[in-house]
């Protein structure tokens, strides 16, 4: 009897904390406290012109402002996370929704970002007056549509494509809707749409600089963040505060990486749709803390008695309808439909067009598109240079399976790294070697895009068969002939993936590398990038309809006329 | 009469589920019309048998059983159940998929319980049903188990504890065995044999979807035999034995030969309580025929094999077993043989003709000239392509002409399907030759062409 007062040896070990518990919870609060300080940020008052927030150039302010611009991100992600669960759900079941809403996708991927700035900051300070939260909801929204389109192609995609046995399991077991979206649809989608966000997150990190720190309408906006940081010491031409800047967004990064991505894409492997397991499954020691701590667990146990409640209500509120899934004829009402589609259609393009006809003529439209020409220019030429140098490299990193492991998360994260943070170096650069801008800005704009090529060559490189690669040397293939045969054909699609994500962010970038400055150096090139900027800077609107629409139509033509074409010739011709 | 025991006992030949003048066809691509998978069938599946739909690929029996489970609509007619008609998913329905269709992201245990809990039942009541239908098939130790962890067989298994914790009035199984191994396949078939023999199973009756013969005899007590293009009822086979049944028996074996010569001859009447003639839909176009997708490798390979045997004569259901081929895999092939003239088949046994003994045995010439020869005479399709060809002064055609004719009469993976065998066997015929970069098709050079003026 005696024995059973005292906690036996099971019952020590099954206490529900152990070391890795402590952390857990240690971190755990560690986090709140920090979202805690750097979100209290937000709320100070702000009323332009007179009450500004600025920003310090003391360094030991750099982790605050960084984390400032964190919150930011994860907001961001946040909004479009749940932007592509709703808007990619509706456009898969709802054939109508869908005519209007991928179409529509596609023309918001191909619409560049930091073009749109000037609308949303205008938009959301007046609806946040004498606050902060405005300027605050601007920049999110970049973030926002500098993730969200992606995200939510992938989702849509996935949600087209769930196995069908499967769907026709849970359609025969009677789960109701939200249980087949919770239990199947958004578990298939897990993995492409984590990727997708690691991935978009990466190039938010461009958008979250370049909002912080924004003219609008011949008034200078600024928010507290690493953007504005960077933006300041560019101001004061101080370039030891640059460098802390530049040390604090790799440490911002690569903290994310370890504490965020690595843990969710582990924790998003068992999601994988093969029915077998998998040869080496994405590996992180926060994961596996995480594991091997109880806390989650008790927590997940104490939590699923309202999990249930949820299921059952949401059973109750929205059964399975008793009828056949996905056998919606089209009706006579359909061409109605059509109508009022291209109705408006039409419509907004008319409107389009007189607004900027009627304000700056088609001698202005003419030049725009001169402008455009010469930004292409600069895009091909970026391309051709980032092919050429690239290329070679990736494919002999590919080639060496050893160095590829060692040197892919190297690539990722440069990709995924802001490069407007170096942009303040290579301006000084072109001042001090009297480098034209025209030309210039062809080295910024592939400072962020060249990786995507590397990126995609390793990655072709690599898919190409070990056999094949050894019938080259069996047979004595050399150099060009070699690439000629086997390697160009061999990564040509993954080049076509790399070119065309690069060539979107090139489009993108040419907006804020057009134009750059150094104190009160500006530097400003001849093209639609500058002409976007300049016309966001002077709030006028006609210009900057027309130079949206005009770059808009660029990229879209683009996709169209070229990458398609090599899209399918790709899909057919060399597909491994 | 042999009926058995354990039919006799549930019986009652309640009608459970009834199939009513069901036609289903989905449409062309372009607006071409429709393509008609199901014709005019009729099924009533009984309480306390075992129902087999046995058909070819084509035959549309796994559509069949998903307009019966309520998953697809029929285009016509209607689908009875608990004296309703179908509207949508059929609750009265469990079924187990040829994939399995496991959510790999939920454990066993999760799995079997994802029916229970869309009822809106328990955790507690979930927990002991699953758990209950878990040892049923022999798994338990497994509950937390994810399914990659599992093999095919295990992973089946799950596929049917999952399907009886929900005690359907009607089991469905699509193909359930096809995607495991022999001797696993085996053994699970067996198990479900056992339960069901035993009294014990958690459903009326079962309707297994299969293109095994031998399954469908050694499980069912009814075997629905459907013919392809469109799918059809032939007839039905009354598998009178006792349960479970034997394989070595005489009458299995005569049943099993039985189904095996019907099944060769597609247009052969199947006799058995309904017997009904397939209707005769023959359209004049040469492009209306399919043709059986068998590569020339394989009709050679196939014919060599039979040509090893005494008299070049082999027991089909025989050379099944010794090449290890599926029947799906192994028809093709065997009707490619008929059309062309090359084995006979008769009473389940298969025989060389002089023509096919020949070119299993000859140089690769004198085939080539062999196989040219008879496709010319046997297959109304090439001899049309090599006529259009002939007929242009370039002797060449473009790739759509011809896919645009087939596209008539087949859906579109059909078309490219029944192109891609019409191309191997041009190109082994040497009739005509096919670049695939320009889509186009070309007669050979001239020299090649003289050798063969069609009979």
């Amino acid at each position: 009897m005696l024995s059973r007062t005292f906690p036996s040896r099971e019952a020590l070990r099954r206490l529900p904390f152990g070391l890795a518990d402590v952390a857990v919870i240690l971190g755990t609060l560690v986090l709140l406290a920090l979202i805690a300080r750097v979100g209290a940020g937000t709320l100070v008052s702000f009323v332009p012109p007179n009450v500004l927030p600025s920003v310090s150039l003391d360094p030991w302010q750099l982790p605050y402002y960084a984390g400032r611009s964190t919150l930011r991100m994860f907001i961001g992600l946040f909004i479009s996370t749940s932007f592509t669960l709703i808007y990619g759900y509706v456009a898969a079941y709802n054939r109508r929704a869908e005519r209007v809403l991928i179409p529509l996708l596609d023309i918001l991927q191909s619409i560049p970002v930091l073009g749109f700035l000037s609308i949303t900051v205008t938009g959301f300070i007046a609806l946040f007056p004498g606050s902060l939260l405005g300027l605050e909801a601007a920049s999110i929204f970049a973030i926002f549509t500098s993730q969200a389109w992606n995200m939510t192609f992938s989702f849509y995609h996935s949600l087209r494509t769930v196995p069908p046995e499967l769907s026709e399991a849970v359609t025969l077991y009677r789960l109701s809707s939200w249980q087949r979206f919770t239990k199947l649809e958004v578990p298939s989608a897990m993995i492409g749409l984590v990727w997708n966000a690691m991935m978009s997150f990466g190039g938010g990190w461009f958008f979250v600089a370049a909002s912080e720190a924004i003219s609008v309408l011949n008034q200078k906006y600024t928010l507290p963040g690493i953007g504005s940081y960077v933006a300041a010491a560019i101001t004061a031409q101080n370039l030891p505060a640059l460098g802390w800047a530049l040390l604090a967004i790799v440490t911002v990064i690569v903290l994310v990486d370890q504490l965020f991505w690595r843990p969710l894409i582990a924790w998003s492997d068992k999601f994988r749709l093969e029915q077998s397991a998998g040869a080496d499954a994405p590996q992180s020691w926060l994961y596996d803390l995480f594991k091997a701590a109880r806390v989650p667990k008790l927590l997940g146990q104490a939590l699923s008695p309202i999990g249930e409640a949820i299921n059952r209500l949401s059973t109750s509120l929205i059964p399975q309808p008793n009828k056949y899934t996905g056998s919606e004829k089209p009706d006579g009402s359909d061409r109605l439909y059509t109508f009022v589609l291209l109705t408006i259609i039409g419509g907004l393009i008319i409107a389009g067009l007189h607004f900027v006809l009627t304000t700056v003529g088609l001698n202005e439209v003419m030049r725009a598109f001169g402008l455009g020409l010469l930004t292409l220019g600069r895009v091909l030429i970026l391309l051709v240079f980032a092919t050429v140098i690239w290329t070679p490299v990736g494919v002999a990193i590919g080639f060496n399976p050893k160095l590829a492991r060692l040197l892919q998360p190297v690539v990722q994260f440069l990709a995924s790294f802001p490069a407007n943070f170096i942009f303040p170096f290579a301006t000084l650069f072109f001042i001090y070697a009297h480098i034209s801008i025209n030309w210039g800005s062809i080295l910024l704009m592939a400072l962020g895009s060249q990786w995507y090529i590397l990126f995609n060559s390793i990655a072709g490189a690599m898919s190409i068969p070990t056999d094949l690669r050894e019938m080259g040397v069996a047979m004595g293939l050399r150099k060009w002939h070699l690439w000629r045969t086997l390697i160009i054909p061999g990564i040509f699609s993954a080049w076509v993936t790399g070119g065309v994500t690069a060539s979107g962010g090139a489009w993108n970038a040419s907006i804020v590398s057009e134009i750059v400055s150094w104190g009160d150096k500006n530097l400003a090139a001849t093209g639609l990038g500058a002409y976007i900027a300049n016309a966001t800077q002077d709030g006028d609107w006609p210009r900057i309809t027309l130079g949206i629409g005009m770059m808009s139509l660029f990229v879209v033509g683009a996709n169209r006329l070229f990458w398609r074409r090599l899209y399918h010739l790709a899909e057919t011709k060399y597909r491994l | 009469m042999a009926t058995t025991q354990v039919n006799d006992e549930r019986a009652g030949n309640e009608v459970l589920i009834s199939v009513e003048q069901v036609n289903k066809s989905f449409p062309l691509p372009d607006g071409k019309g429709e393509f008609k998978v199901l014709l005019n069938v009729n099924v009533n599946v009984r309480s306390g048998e075992v129902l087999a739909l046995l058909g070819r690929s084509g035959s549309g029996k796994s559509t069949l059983l998903r307009i019966m489970a309520g998953l697809l609509p029929p285009t016509e007619g209607q689908v009875i159940t608990n004296g309703q008609r179908l509207r949508g998913a059929n609750h009265d329905v469990a079924m187990v998929f040829q994939s399995f269709a496991l959510l790999p992201w939920l454990t066993v245990q999760e799995n079997v319980e994802l029916g229970l809990e869309a009822q809106g039942m328990g955790r507690h009541e979930r927990w002991k049903r699953a758990l209950k239908a878990i040892d049923l098939v022999g798994l338990d130790g497994f509950e937390n188990a994810y399914p990659k962890e599992l093999s095919g067989g295990m992973k089946q298994r799950v596929g049917f504890a999952r399907a009886f914790v929900l005690e359907p009035k009607v089991l469905f199984m699509d193909e359930p065995f096809s995607a495991l191994d022999v001797l696993t396949s085996e053994n699970l078939r067996g198990e479900i044999d056992d339960l069901w023999n035993a009294g014990t199973f958690p459903s009326k009756s079962i309707v297994i979807v299969t293109h095994n013969i031998e399954e469908a005899v050694y499980l069912a007590d009814r075997v629905i035999i459907l013919g392809a293009n469109p799918g059809r009822i032939r007839g039905e086979v009354v598998v009178d034995l006792p349960r479970s049944h034997d394989r070595t028996s005489d009458r299995f074996k005569a049943l099993v030969d039985y189904i095996y010569t019907v099944m060769t001859n597609p247009e052969a009447e199947v006799t058995g309580e309904v017997a009904m003639t397939p209707p005769k839909v023959r359209s004049r176009s040469p492009y209306a025929q399919p043709l059986p997708h068998a590569r020339v490798g394989g009709i050679s390979g196939l014919l060599e094999l039979i040509a090893e045997q005494p008299e070049g004569t082999d027991d089909l259901p025989r050379l099944a077993e010794r090449i290890q081929l599926e029947v799906d895999d192994l028809l093709p092939i065997l009707d490619a043989a008929v059309l062309l003239g090359f084995v006979e088949v008769n009473q389940g046994d298969v025989k060389l003709t002089e023509i096919g003994q020949d070119f299993a045995t000859t140089t690769i010439l004198r085939s080539k000239d062999l196989f040219r020869q008879q496709v010319l005479k046997h297959v109304p399709i090439m001899v049309s392509m090599v006529q259009t060809l002939r007929e242009k002064r370039s002797g060449s055609m473009r790739e759509d002409f011809f896919t645009d004719l087939l596209d008539e009469y087949f859906p579109r993976e059909e078309v490219e399907r029944q192109f891609a065998t019409a191309i191997d066997w041009g190109r082994y015929a040497e009739l005509f030759e096919y670049d695939a970069n320009e889509a186009r098709l070309y007669l050979p050079q001239p020299a090649a062409t003289t050798a063969s003026e069609p009979v």
